[in-house]
């Protein structure tokens, strides 16, 4: 182990160096282009275990990790928003194919008009591709969730977006620990997939299927997504043991857990969300920061099991859901509780889209507007 | 060049097929006449990528394929980076020792459509990186499997039910962007000529980097000849000059007969009327009281290819 003061690309490539990636396949986009061209050095200067294929379009990136996983390599690339929107076919080609693809996409607005900075409207557009979607808050976060993201994809067999703030943690210097590699071995042992496209294994990849076994495949799809909570959970516990270092699993409450308020919220915002909880306690508001840490699945049992009776659920989204109120994550959250049992009042606002600074005064002037709203 | 890999006759070639019995193909299908004398070059250490075509829509339904070798069937415009991908992951585990033996062949099988067309940036690109795999265009000259659509490689005049009055613009040449890429390997084949096919199938198998094979390829539904014809209609295409036999090496340019000969004026060119009127796609144009002028124009275009060619294989 040993500390860093780096960016957060910088993490995010140190890590796919130490986790044993057979095969990279990138695409230049700001701003997640510094990954790439770290992980381009790593294998010039020959650090890297895996190949580097320099392709010409995102489309073809995920072409590329979707057929190298199909053949059995560990694989890894990253994009971010136009990049992300460009593979959309073969995101669903990799999760319908059950290949545990790891992808880190750094979220950034989407175009039109061109904008460079972040918001959660890339990744949060292929929700339903059947991928998990992760979700950091910080350059520690980062380095770890390369090495849980592979280890879940690689058991429950479901490809893995890792995202993070465009800017905000890609490019800003923070500490962080690295682990060693003995350790990184041990939670991640190289990837030995019990079929592979190949003649000794002998098989067929994709071809039709008849209604009756395509609902099967997509239904299990389905099912097992929602499974993956459970292993998220699992696997995050485990890599605590192993290291000390914790996120979290679906979500992570920071504060008091009998609180009144939840500030809910993902990526670098709810790091800046704790701050927001201290200063609603300051004027008397029992408060907790609430941080969604895996948007897919969405973590519904979690939150279920979270937020006490009668609590009061603040939800703030990066992301626009046109022609519905709110984004995303109010959407899903109030269909979590409807019906649960327990009474919950939510409500929440879209804030911080195209990158527009969030902080934590202005989040609080926030969170009590909402809270009046909800007397 | 080229007589490293001698000819071999049909009845000598390997017993391997490729593609079970049981296609899905329509009588007369190009697509399975192709993969079998490929199989029979490549043999079963192979894997083959495809893209949607009637190729994929004939393999069978899951999880019976009537391929032999393993197939990953990926999106439409995926083939150059897909191909890359299996090829570049064998390489990696190749070398650290998680596989072992003999490298397998990877290939693709795709239309003109994902060749030409929505596929192009991709095959380009691997072209360009010098990928290790063969590309292999079957082209039928439309997007046969949704029904004969247009495509870059539909003939001027054809036409296809997006073209009902006939295609107004010339087609691509992509075997000759791909010689200009300076590609390891590239050669266009005719089912009409199997064995000149394998041996180029077996030369591209030899070569390591990136192979392009694109193979004529009559679809008797599309075209609208009778499911027997396929390989009359092949030769016909070879014979009239409508389809030219050639081969190239990075941008080394070889023309192999009958094509060098027909165009060197060292063999009469069987008529292109014969080759229009033996199929239903250009009966619009045999009915014309423009039809002369047409065919003239045709075989003017013809002569300018063949010229051409005639030119760059001295360069
Ligand atoms: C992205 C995308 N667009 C359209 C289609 C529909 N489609 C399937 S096959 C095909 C045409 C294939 O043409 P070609 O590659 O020439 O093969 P052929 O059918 O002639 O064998 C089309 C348009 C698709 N599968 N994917
Ligand atoms: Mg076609």
């Amino acid at each position: 182990m040993s500390k860093r003061m780096d960016t957060g690309n910088a993490a995010c490539a140190l890590a796919v160096k130490a986790a044993n990636v057979d095969f990279i396949a990138a695409y230049p986009i700001t701003p997640q282009t510094t990954i790439s061209e770290k992980l381009a050095d790593y294998a010039a200067a020959g650090e890297l275990s895996g190949v580097y294929l320099p392709v010409e379009s995102e489309h073809s990136v995920m072409s590329a990790v979707a057929a190298a996983s199909a053949a059995g390599s560990r694989t890894f690339t990253a994009t971010s928003s136009q990049g992300l929107l460009y593979m959309h076919e073969i995101l669903h080609f990799a999760a319908g194919g059950r290949l545990p693809v790891v992808m880190v996409n750094v979220n950034r607005a989407v175009c039109a008009p061109w904008c460079l900075y972040a918001d959660h409207q890339d990744s949060v557009s292929q929700r339903d591709t059947g991928w998990l979607q992760f979700h950091c808050a910080s350059h520690q976060e980062i380095y770890d969730t390369v090495f849980l993201a592979y280890k879940v994809a690689e058991k429950v067999r479901i490809p893995a977006m890792i995202n993070y703030d465009g800017f905000l943690l890609s490019h800003s210097m923070l500490p962080f620990d690295t682990l060693d590699q003995e350790t990184i071995n041990r939670f991640l042992p190289p990837y030995r997939p019990d079929w592979k496209l190949h003649p000794q294994w002998g098989g067929t990849f994709g071809n039709v299927a008849a209604a009756a076994e395509y609902s099967a495949y997509r239904n299990t799809l389905a099912e097992d997504t929602l499974k993956a909570a459970d292993v998220i959970e699992e696997e995050a516990r485990a890599y605590k043991d192993l290291t000390g270092r914790w996120h979290g699993g679906m979500i992570d409450v920071q504060g008091p857990q009998d609180s009144d308020v939840f500030l809910m919220s993902m990526g670098s915002m709810s790091a800046e969300m704790s701050l927001v909880a201290e200063a609603l306690q300051a004027q008397g508001i029992k408060a907790a920061n609430l941080k969604v840490r895996v948007y897919r699945p969405f973590p519904g049992a979690a939150l279920r099991q979270a937020l006490p009776q009668n609590a009061k659920l603040l939800v703030f989204d990066r992301n626009l859901a046109y022609g519905h109120e709110g984004g995303a994550l109010l959407m899903e959250a109030r269909s979590v509780f409807y019906d649960s049992g327990k009474a919950v009042k939510i409500a929440g606002a879209s804030v911080g889209i195209g990158g527009v600074d969030l902080p934590a005064a202005m989040l609080t002037e926030k969170a009590l507007a909402l809270l009046e709203g909800l007397k | 060049m080229n007589e490293a890999i001698k000819s071999v006759k049909l009845a000598d070639m390997p017993d391997y097929e490729l593609v079970k019995s049981g296609t899905g193909g329509c009588a007369g299908c190009p697509s399975p006449m192709g993969l079998r004398i490929v199989g029979k070059a490549l043999g079963p250490n192979s894997i083959m990528v495809m893209t949607p075509s009637c190729a994929v829509a004939s393999i069978g339904v899951m999880p019976k394929s009537c391929y032999d070798v393993p197939v990953l069937n990926v999106c439409f415009a995926s083939a150059g980076a897909s191909a890359a991908g299996v090829s570049m992951s064998l390489d990696a585990q190749l070398k650290s020792g998680e596989l072992t033996g003999e490298k397998p062949t990877v290939f693709t099988w795709v239309g003109d459509g994902g060749t030409y067309d929505i596929g192009f940036q991709g095959i380009s690109a691997a072209a360009e990186r010098n990928d290790d795999f063969i590309h292999f265009c079957y082209n039928n000259e439309a997007y046969s499997n949704t029904g004969v659509q247009r495509s870059g490689a539909t003939p001027k005049y054809a036409t296809t039910t997006t073209t009902p009055a006939g295609k107004s613009a010339q087609k691509k040449n992509v075997p000759l962007l791909m010689l200009e890429q300076r590609v390891a390997y590239v050669a266009t084949a005719s089912l009409a000529y199997p064995q000149d096919f394998y041996r180029k199938v077996m030369k591209a198998k030899s070569i390591k980097g990136f192979k392009y094979i694109e193979l004529h390829a009559p679809c008797g539904p599309g075209w609208k000849f009778a499911s027997s014809d396929t390989v009359t209609l092949g030769r016909l295409a070879v014979k009239s000059g409508a389809w030219l036999l050639w081969e190239g090496e990075h941008g080394k340019l070889t023309l192999n007969t009958p094509t060098k000969p027909l165009a060197e004026g060292k063999m009469p060119l069987t008529e292109l009327e014969d080759y229009l009127k033996a199929q239903g796609r250009f009966s619009h144009v045999m009915k014309s009281p423009q039809k002369d002028a047409v065919i003239d124009e045709m075989k003017a275009e013809i002569r300018r290819e063949m010229d051409f060619m005639l030119g760059r294989e001295k360069l």
